[in-house]
């Protein structure tokens, strides 16, 4: 099976601080640590899982920049075939949509069976997947946490829906779905394995090769745009209890018994 | 600001889904004069009963009945939304498991802008619908313009809008059915799994220590259950100690887990994502323990030390177990 995962480079929530730059415009992003987006990660592991039943290759595309090149690499260290780029100016500012229409013309000029993506991204909205396979006239599935590959070009999946519940349906190939977290345990990527593939040659395609309108794409086609940051408030805010770990303690098992927390 | 606004209203067993209030609210964010259709798709008495319940807060109603629609399955209910929905409308769907499979595609077919997990709406100014949306796990909000001239998708977060008390209305149902025909999908559903039960119900204990991403490793467990033994506690955790498989997922508080009211909530390496704050409910004490000062959880928390959960938890473990020993 011939499977396309697209991937983002993104600052890891999870690792930062996430703070606003001054003008309020944007966050501040000199500091951030920089990661491929979890589910994304999952996805290639579940491509990779796929491949070793079942045969094929496995295909990491990224709509970005330069910089973007290292998740690329750090998904072909983990035993991705290729990993392509995906970049040109003419793409800069591009909403979802836009990402979409970009990964669009990269699928119409290769044949895939099926293309996986994260389930959303760290700023995003879970909205890539679903647009690039209405864009095709794929079917979709989002959320996908199983994935079983059935005999007559069709799949067994299911969907985490509400309370742990799991939608178990079939889908035809090709088709596009949105992988969740938890789907499979990515194997590990040491050093080692990031300097093995440091060399290899990361195809680069802009608009022109993949036959993506530009007027289509890029901020001036983006139907949704960021004005600006700003710090939400949702609550009154906790009272932070000060002091050294010990004073901190005594304090918190005080409030704890007010409020039957020790039983 | 004339475009017509559709609310697309899921339900179950004929119940309307609690979202059918919740995007009323949004609706009279985007324009407080407009008076939204509720959208609803299905068979049988149960779709007809959810048709009367609407109408006691939608002025109108479209009805789309097929047998293909028993079942809510995103493929075919965007064929249907795409037959009936006049060009140009905005239409608000809940951010959820089916609103994430429904919303990006319909917005495409219908040619229409697409603004996902909305968590507040300012109105429209022109051409453009400006929403707020969160980032980055909820550290950051942004202001967002979107371009309505061809319509737009709008999804909005479950809880994130209040429902309004607005005086009742006689609604009217309009059958939309002979409009749709045969509907056939690429993915057909087959049945849906429950959960297997875990050793413990979390959803019946008074007080939880919860553990998140901070946690770390899965050695690290440990230094929660010896607290939670200390107090009298259940272990509970949130997504990504699930995903690690460093606690069953019958342990998991959230909206795609469980959902608990205890009495008292210690959530420690929690950041606070919306989904994991779904499944608390109850107005439980939240203490929250987290190194990063800007995790959204010390905006819900009641209590927040900002430490080390890793170095914190077993100097508190310790002195509760000097205080038990003393008292007993």
């Amino acid at each position: 099976m011939e499977i396309l995962v697209c991937a983002r480079r993104v600052p890891d929530a999870s690792e930062n601080e996430i703070q606003l730059n001054s003008a309020g415009n944007d966050i501040e992003r000199d500091d951030l640590v920089y990661s491929i987006n979890e589910p994304d990660n999952y996805a290639v592991e579940e491509a990779l899982q796929i491949v070793a039943k079942s045969g094929g290759n496995v295909t990491v595309a990224t709509v970005g920049t330069d910089e973007d090149e290292e998740i690329l690499r750090r998904e072909m260290a983990m035993g991705a075939n290729q990993g392509v780029l995906l970049s040109d100016d003419a793409f800069t500012g591009s909403d979802g949509k836009g990402i979409a229409t970009v990964l669009k013309g990269f699928v119409q000029k290769n044949k895939f069976d099926l293309v996986l993506t994260g389930v959303q991204a760290e700023d995003g909205g879970a909205q890539v997947g679903g647009m690039l396979a209405a864009m095709l006239d794929y079917p979709f599935a989002s959320l996908v946490n199983s994935i079983e590959v059935l005999d007559g070009n069709q799949l067994k999946i299911s969907r985490e829906i509400e309370g742990g519940n799991r939608e178990m349906s079939e889908i035809d190939l090709p088709c596009v779905l949105s992988i969740q977290t938890g789907i499979n345990e990515p194997r590990y990527v040491g050093m080692r394995g990031i300097r093995q593939v440091a060399s290899l040659e990361i195809p680069t395609y802009g608009a022109s090769d993949l036959g993506v309108d530009t007027a289509a794409v890029g901020e001036a086609a983006a139907n949704v745009k960021r004005d600006d940051y700003f710090v939400p408030v949702l609550g009154k805010g906790a009272e932070i209890l000060q002091g050294s770990n010990e004073e901190i303690a005594d304090k918190l098992i005080e409030l704890l018994k007010a409020k039957g927390g020790l039983q | 600001m004339t475009a017509r606004i559709f609310a697309y209203i899921a339900h179950k067993g004929g119940v309307v889904d609690d979202s059918a209030a919740e995007l009323l609210a949004a609706a009279k964010k985007i324009n407080s004069a407009a008076s939204p259709t509720a959208v609803v798709t299905g068979s049988g008495a149960e779709l007809d009963a959810v048709c009367t319940t609407l109408c006691a807060s939608y002025a109108e109603v479209w009805k789309v009945a097929s047998d293909s629609l028993a079942y809510p399955n995103a493929e075919l209910v965007r064929q249907a939304l795409v037959k009936v929905l006049p060009a140009g409308s905005l239409v608000l769907l809940p951010h959820n498991h089916f609103g994430i499979d429904l919303g990006p595609g319909l917005s495409v077919k219908l040619n229409a802008a697409f603004v996902p997990d909305v968590v507040g709406i300012d109105g429209v100014d022109g051409t453009n619908l400006k929403a707020v949306r969160q980032e980055f796990g909820g550290q950051v909000s942004a202001h967002v313009r979107c371009n309505i001239e061809t319509g737009a998708v709008i999804n909005v977060r479950p809880g994130a809008f209040k429902p309004v008390e607005g005086a009742a209305v006689a609604g009217v149902v309009v059958d939309k059915s002979s409009q749709v025909g045969a509907l056939t999908a690429k993915r057909r559903y087959l049945t849906t799994v429950m959960p297997e039960a875990g050793d413990v119900d979390i959803t019946k204990e008074a007080v939880l220590v919860s553990v998140g991403r901070g946690i770390q490793e899965k050695d690290n467990i440990s230094i929660a259950e010896e607290l939670a033994e200390a107090m009298g506690a259940v272990v509970s955790c949130s997504r990504p100690v699930v995903d690690a498989k460093w606690l069953p997922k019958s342990r998991q508080v959230g909206s795609s887990g469980q959902t608990v009211k205890p009495k008292v909530y210690l959530a420690c390496g929690i950041s606070g994502s919306f989904q994991h704050l779904a499944g608390l409910k109850g107005n439980p004490f939240i203490v929250a323990i987290n190194k990063n000062p800007k995790a959204p959880i010390f905006q819900v928390a009641e209590v927040g030390i900002v430490t080390d959960m890793l170095e914190f938890i077993p100097e508190l473990t310790n002195k509760i177990r000097e205080m038990k020993q003393v008292s007993v």
